[in-house]
């Protein structure tokens, strides 16, 4: 059961690296915003281990407003994304890297 | 139990990966849903079958659906058809479409493998002490509703702000009200 554990626990710190990986690498950004869903993801992951470890309800509970904060997070982004289209017709994250008062 | 999670820990990982070097953000959305639904098989896997739901219903389902819209949206270049043509080809589609078999027969697997006897029931010895929706409903609506009610006030400020930043610039007719060097 331990190993198994730390397998999972494993399998959420590789999915989180991942994620961070391509917020990092990458600069569309679409591909950014999809990378800060895997980490929440693996996050939550994180959570469902803990709570299945102890056999608790709360990790489920986590994730639950895990979900919550995502789907704000998510609608916030997408519409920060269509203005940057709009003012910049581009998806790169670096057009935006001045500031113009 | 042990061998199920380490193929969906694979297809995880594998898609995740697929997603991040991806070219076209349909294809990479793709792959990132299909490594949602396989850590959603995990959740099943370690006795959370109600976050498991969740996941492929509001993460899957609702959230991604987003991102297609948007997307579709953004597609602002003139070879949309082109790419509309490249998007029937099996080359694109028939990656995704293995995995998410593998991730089915997963899910057979396990339905068939040991009928519980009683509807409701944990699968024993494939799946892990269920927690069940009920005493997950309980706790939230007794210990962390206060956080409820935070995560509603979290999302009416989303809602708020998608409208706010979403909504286009407004273009003004008249000559005294135009702003300098705005849309005409």
């Amino acid at each position: 059961m331990t190993i198994m554990t730390e397998q999972e626990i494993g399998l959420a710190a590789i999915l989180f690296f991942l994620g961070l990986t391509g917020v990092l690498v990458r600069r569309n950004v679409i591909f950014m915003l999809m990378s800060v869903e895997v980490m929440l993801n693996a996050a939550g992951l994180a959570f469902i281990v803990g709570g299945s470890a102890w056999g608790k309800a709360d990790g489920q509970v986590m994730l639950i407003f895990i979900l919550a904060m995502a789907a704000a997070e998510v609608s916030v982004g997408l519409a920060l994304i269509i203005q940057l289209y709009h003012k910049f017709k581009s998806d790169d994250a670096d057009s935006v890297d001045k500031m113009s008062g | 139990m042990n061998i199920l999670f380490y193929i969906s820990a694979v297809i995880a990982i594998v898609a995740t990966l697929r997603m991040i070097t991806g070219k076209n953000a349909v294809h990479a959305l793709l792959y990132l849903i299909v490594s949602l639904l396989a850590v959603s098989v995990i959740f099943f896997l370690l006795g959370a079958p109600f976050v498991a739901a969740l996941e492929v219903i509001i993460y899957a389902g609702a959230i991604m659906v987003l991102f297609v819209f948007v997307i579709m949206m953004l597609n602002v270049s003139g070879d949309g058809i082109k790419k509309e043509k490249a998007l029937l080809t099996p080359g694109i589609w028939v990656g995704p479409s293995i995995i998410t078999t593998v991730l089915l027969l997963e899910m057979v697997y396990m339905l068939v493998r040991q009928p519980s006897p009683f509807p409701g029931q944990p699968i024993a010895s494939i799946v892990r002490t269920e927690v069940t929706p009920a005493v997950v409903g309980a706790l939230l609506f007794t210990k962390y509703i206060l956080v409820v009610e935070l995560s509603a006030f979290l999302l009416a400020a989303g809602i708020i702000g998608a409208y706010h930043l979403g909504q286009k610039e407004k273009v003004s007719h008249h000559r005294y009200l135009k702003k300098e060097g705005g849309p005409v």
